[in-house]
């Protein structure tokens, strides 16, 4: 098993319960998709895996090893990558060197091409562009995803990718989640409510009241949460969000 | 010329020995060399320390270097260079500035430059300013500039002031003629107990011209910097400042930007942030494999850039 989750549990600073005793297992080369309610727990998880915030209680494996008490740096150098809900701006950092500082070393043109055309990027137009303002929220999105890929991490995790950005920008996001699950290389944990992220899943975890409430095969994970939908009357359709 | 002058020049301008183009060295308020190009000429003032450099009409893709440097504690130099840019020219001109002391006596640099652009023609203006030495004795750059922009005519101001300086103020004046551009980046480090003042007054006179200022400052330790600038559009012509700064640990920052509207059709914005480095670009930083302190450093060094 790539992660391992034991118990963990995590208040806000209010003392208000946000994760109980929440156990998940990721495998390795594996796609797993987290989805449930929101204020269920999800982006505190993502977090939570990527050391930015620290359990209370509870333990995190990775590849077996304990890494509860390794802080986000050290978390990174691991192998655990992650990709901002609200990707962070940078007045002055271009393009070029936030791929340079994900993947650690000074690229040549054609590696950065490779990992911008992943996410639909002309690396060209970019590379010299700060990450400031300027960007789109589509544009900016993509970079983020682009900075992950650069790392070549053995767990990835992405908290809802698919907020803020446009239509066009949400389904050529599709299409690089796709060809990322084509070519796993590491295992990929998504926060999302969208069922065509959900649809590419290995594994589906329900977040709710801060607990795993249901984790398995999205055949079967697709209908439950169908019924769950049709009895709270809630739509995981694509649609909804535009 | 001594060897902390060569050292000062190459961090300062891009010396690797010898300059290319035009260029005169100024060493401790006296000349270290100076050669003059077909079309830029440097000759001495005669009625005050400094330089008028002549730059003929039409003159494309050539550079000139006046860099100043101060090799010890108890100098204080004062120089008045004027820069005549004729109609048409496309020039580099590199101005930078380096102090070295290992004394505990001050020492200062205080450069008065004149521009003069003539019509269509269009300068890129280089500057950077470092302090050096384990002196105790306070280092002092206090840069004068003045521009009158012609019809057309272009000014590219990049500069930087990037740590080792104790006490700066800098007073940028500009007029422009029709259609004139004026494009100003600056960068300014302060550590320590450093003071850095910076004064802009720009005046726009002629018909569609424009200015577009962007200062861009860090103030860490105890160290404290003002900002004040000034827009007048006394004609239908755009102006944009923005005043961006980190500050971190006891730093202090003053920012009053000014915009005087004097004509219908004048169009001006300003845009100021002063605050400490947000926490979620470490955060992001960190994630990336990079610890508090490099993440810190990575996000002023890009902000400086």
């Amino acid at each position: 098993m790539l992660l391992t989750l034991e118990n963990i549990s995590w208040r806000t600073p209010e003392g208000v319960c946000i994760l109980q005793d929440l156990n998940l297992t990721v495998p390795d080369n594996k796609l797993v998709v987290i989805t449930g309610p929101n204020g269920g727990g999800k982006t505190t998880l993502a977090k939570t895996i990527a050391g930015i915030y620290h359990q209370d209680s509870g333990r995190i494996l990775l590849n077996g090893k304990d890494i509860s008490d390794v802080d986000i740096t050290e978390r990174a150098k691991a192998g655990v990558s992650f990709a901002f809900q609200q990707p962070v701006r940078f007045k002055g950092i271009t393009v070029r060197k936030l791929i340079e500082l994900a993947a650690g070393e000074s690229l040549p043109l054609s590696k950065i091409c490779d990992y911008m055309s992943k996410v639909g990027l002309c690396a060209e137009e970019y590379i010299d562009r700060e990450v400031n303002a300027t960007l789109s929220g589509g544009e900016i999105k993509r970079i983020e995803i682009a900075t992950v890929l650069a790392r070549h991490s053995v767990l990835t995790v992405f908290d809802e990718p698919e907020a803020g950005i446009d239509l066009w920008s949400f389904t050529s996001l599709i299409k690089t989640f796709e060809e990322m699950r084509k070519n796993l290389n590491g295992s990929i944990v998504i926060i999302s409510h969208q069922e065509r992220i959900l649809r590419i899943a290995d594994e589906i975890a329900v977040v709710a009241n801060g607990r795993i409430t249901a984790q398995g095969k999205p055949e079967d994970m697709m209908q439950l949460l169908a019924e769950n939908n049709a009895m709270s009357g809630k739509c995981y359709k694509q649609e909804e969000m535009f | 010329m001594n060897e902390i002058t060569k050292d000062l020049l190459r961090e300062i301008s891009e010396w690797d020995g010898s300059f290319k183009g035009a260029y005169n060295i100024r060493e401790n308020g006296q000349c270290a060399g100076r050669v003059s190009s077909k079309n830029i000429k440097i000759e001495s003032k005669k009625d005050q320390p400094g330089l008028e450099i002549w730059i003929a009409p039409n003159t494309k893709d050539e550079t000139v270097s006046i860099p100043a440097c101060v090799t010890q504690g108890g100098v204080d130099d004062l120089v008045y260079n004027d820069f005549f840019v004729g109609e048409n020219a496309d020039v580099t001109i590199v101005a930078g500035c380096g102090i070295h002391t290992e004394t505990g006596e001050p020492a200062r640099h205080n450069g008065i430059h004149r521009f003069f652009l003539g019509k269509n023609s269009r300068v890129k203006y280089l500057e950077k300013h470092i302090g050096k030495g384990h002196g105790t004795g306070l280092r002092y750059i206090d840069p004068v500039t003045e521009a009158e922009l012609e019809e057309n005519a272009v000014l590219e101001m990049d500069t930087a002031q990037i740590g080792g300086v104790d006490r700066t103020t800098r007073v940028t004046s500009a007029k422009l003629g029709e259609g004139a551009k004026l494009y100003i980046r600056e960068r300014i480090l302060t550590e320590k107990e450093q003071t850095a003042k910076t004064e802009f007054h720009v005046e726009m006179n002629g018909k569609d011209s424009g200015v577009d200022l962007i200062s861009r400052s860090v103030a860490r330790d105890d160290s404290h910097q003002s900002y004040h600038s000034v827009i007048v559009g006394n004609a239908p012509c755009t102006g944009h400042s923005e005043c961006d700064a980190i500050i971190s640990e006891n730093g202090k920052v003053d920012a009053a930007p000014e915009l005087h509207a004097r004509d219908n059709d004048a169009a001006l914005i300003h845009e100021a942030a002063i605050g400490k480095i947000a926490g979620e670009q470490i955060l992001k930083l960190r994630t990336l494999g990079l610890t508090e302190e490099e993440a810190e450093a990575t996000i002023i060094d890009g902000f400086l850039s």
